[in-house]
């Protein structure tokens, strides 16, 4: 789960992270009184779950509430890179003598969590690392043991943070590494940490992404997550317990198992099309499932045709065989529907498709076939 | 010979008691899997189709001889039970269950990693090994696979189910197909299985399938490349997935231009790796290179 930049900054705050004084606002009077609150310059920061909204002008400095207001007015309901903005974070603004990036994620290659410190910070990370990767410290937290003060040390030499932000900046790297922990995080992106001209160093902005599986044992993530928009198709998919994406194309996919669906899509791709969706009904899935997964992707008006690759392990093709008869015999099916499935109990599944059928229902043997077929139907009238 | 599991194989089952675990347990005991003993606290002295239940995994061992665990526990007590095989002298484990928390998995398997006693850990959110004709333990139909030279890595489970299928309807049967799973922190990665493939006389060719996120196809390739003398041929999905999107596993991510289908691609082919653009393609490559 990816958190909004002001719900980063309570998590850090809780943790004793020193982030900027603020407060979040949902329309211009909000932002005004917050201003007012705070006092003298702000900063009006859209709340998005999505980089660059500076670039997109998301982002506007206020010299006093009446800026504040009109700032939070055009930036409410702007569209960043096709997220709606609504909410603005309102914070006292400061004199920054320079910006550093900061950040500790879980490392796959080394299987444990990486800590980077860079004193090119306020630019994306990724472009220090291409152009000047002696710029960025690493160092390796052992998992067993935790950080130590001399890895905050390394990194706050090895990127040659000033001498003046060092003893803070120290002391900070311990406890962003304790909220990461606490927390299970999987990201916390501090970009820019900043030395302020009171001597003070801050974490101006906050990327946290937090570890789903862990929610079990973090009451707070499901409130934390309540304020995240989610696609209203998106939402429907997740109560049914389907995986899905939607993506921008007019082939329907449904499959089982992340790695054959995104296999899928690319098949799609090869053969001249274009998916509209990333839809995994996962391990076992039953006939309900497998209803529910068609009812979901043709209540979309853009899909064409739907595409259903199934290779059953733990799944049985029969139970999917019967999921997409009923489907057809509940729904107002009005795009085909092209059907592939292998594995555990295939020619039974196969063989209960081909004794009802309907014409837009239909069987292909492989996954290759069966995609050209889709795609073909898909564009069956546009072309 | 086959890597990891194979006639040797004594298994105890973590989480036998459970309707998934019975399920597979049964499943691979049919295939031929020597299970020895099952694990569920609390209910020691019981038995599950004669395959007796044991409080610990320490006892199961003292008891049976069991080298190999198969953990089928739900997530939030999966550390736990991989330590406890561990720590009980088990010498490979293969956890299937997904959703454990990543840093649960980082402690654990630090402490697999540091003991240097040679352990081998697959998964979790894997769906287990299986040696054709030898032993199978998780959750892979044993009806697709056939017994034969090569063999198989792969972060995906169906994925790896069609690829195999291919494989064998080519006529092309394996040594043992490994599903390291998709979570951010593995057990074991591709270079760990590849270096057992190198050295295991039945495996004559290697299949890695990858997807998007991270880098470990990447370091598998530029491994590969100074390692291996068995030739490889490559899948990665993915090719289409959007950035920003999390597709499916917890580790199928492309972040800003990490981890994208295209740079693995580049990667494995620049070590002189064939790479099929399809399922069915991979398993045409494999059928040529064996001719």
């Amino acid at each position: 789960m990816d958190l909004f930049e002001y719900q980063g900054k309570e998590l850090l705050r809780k943790f004793e992270v020193p982030v900027p004084e603020g407060r979040v606002a949902t329309n211009p009077d909000e932002a005004r009184a917050a201003a007012e609150g705070l006092g003298g310059k702000v900063v009006v920061k859209a709340q998005v779950q999505v980089g660059g909204r500076g670039k997109a002008g998301g982002i506007k400095l206020a010299s006093n509430p009446d800026e504040a207001s009109s700032a939070a007015e055009q930036i409410l309901g702007m569209d960043i890179k096709g997220h709606v903005v609504k909410r603005v974070l309102i914070e006292r603004a400061g004199i920054i003598e320079s910006e550093y990036y900061l950040s500790f994620l879980l490392d796959r290659s080394e299987r444990d969590v990486l800590g980077m410190m860079s004193a090119k910070g306020g630019i994306d990370i990724e472009e220090v690392a291409e152009t000047d990767p002696d710029a960025i410290a690493r160092v390796h937290i052992p998992p067993l043991l935790g950080i130590s003060d001399f890895h905050a040390r390394e990194l706050v030499f090895g990127a040659g943070i000033d001498a003046a932000a060092r003893k803070e900046a120290i002391a900070i790297i311990p406890t962003l590494y304790r909220a990461f922990v606490e927390s299970d995080a999987s990201l916390i992106e501090v970009n820019p940490l900043v030395l302020m001209d009171t001597g003070r160093v801050v974490a101006l902005d906050a990327k946290v992404t937090l570890d789903d599986s862990a929610d079990y044992r973090h009451p707070y993530f499901s409130e934390l997550k309540s304020a995240h928009e989610v696609p209203e198709q998106e939402r429907l998919a997740k109560e049914k317990g389907l995986n899905f994406i939607k993506l921008q194309g007019d082939v329907g996919i449904i499959g089982n198992g992340a790695g054959l669906v995104m296999s899928t899509l690319d098949v799609v791709k090869a053969a001249g099309g274009d998916s509209a969706n990333f839809l995994d009904v996962g391990g076992g899935a039953g006939a309900e499932l497998l209803s529910n997964a068609l009812e979901i992707i043709t209540s979309d008006k853009a899909v064409k045709a739907v595409l259903v690759n199934i290779f059953g392990g733990i799944t049985r093709c029969d139970l999917v065989a019967e999921g997409i008869i009923d489907a057809f015999g509940r729904l107002d099916m009005k795009v085909p529907v092209v059907v592939r499935l292998d594995g555990t109990n295939a020619e039974q599944g196969r063989k209960m498709l081909a004794d009802a059928p309907d014409e837009l229902l239909i069987a292909e043997k492989t996954m290759l076939g069966a995609a050209e077929k889709a795609v073909a139907l898909a564009h069956r009238g546009t072309d | 010979m086959a890597i990891l599991i194979g006639r040797d194989t004594r298994l105890v089952v973590q989480g036998l008691t459970g309707r998934e675990g019975s399920f597979h347990a049964k499943r691979n005991q049919e295939y031929g899997t020597d299970l020895v003993a099952g694990v569920t606290p609390g209910k020691g002295g019981s038995d599950v189709s004669g395959t007796p239940v044991f409080d610990t995994v320490e006892r199961a061992v003292s008891e049976t001889g069991a080298n190999a665990a198969l953990v089928f526990v739900p997530p939030r007590f999966a550390a736990d039970a991989i330590l406890e095989a561990h720590d009980a002298g088990i010498e490979v484990i293969i956890a299937v269950t997904e959703g454990v928390p990543a840093l649960d998995m980082a402690r654990a398997v630090a402490h697999v990693r540091a003991s240097g006693n040679g352990v081998y850990l697959i998964g979790p959110n894997c769906p287990g090994v299986i040696s054709p004709g030898l032993a199978n333990v998780g959750i892979i139909p044993g009806e697709i696979c056939s017994e034969g030279p090569v063999g198989l890595v792969s972060r995906s489970g169906t994925l790896t189910y069609q690829i195999v299928h291919e494989l064998t309807q080519k006529g092309v049967g394996q040594s043992t197909c490994v599903g390291i799973g998709g979570d951010p922190i593995p057990g074991s990665n591709f270079i760990d299985i590849l270096t057992l493939f190198e050295d295991d006389q039945d495996t004559e060719l290697v299949v890695v399938v990858g997807e998007i996120g991270g880098d470990a196809e990447e370091r598998a390739a530029e491994w590969s490349k100074a390692n291996m003398t068995k030739p490889i041929v490559a899948y990665v999905a993915g090719l289409t997935a959007p950035e920003g999107k999390r597709m499916g596993h917890a580790g199928a991510i492309v972040s800003g231009s990490k981890g994208t289908a295209k740079a693995k691609i580049e990667a494995l082919e620049g070590a002189g790796i064939r790479v099929g653009r399809n399922p069915t393609e991979v398993a045409e490559i494999v059928a040529e290179i064996k001719g």
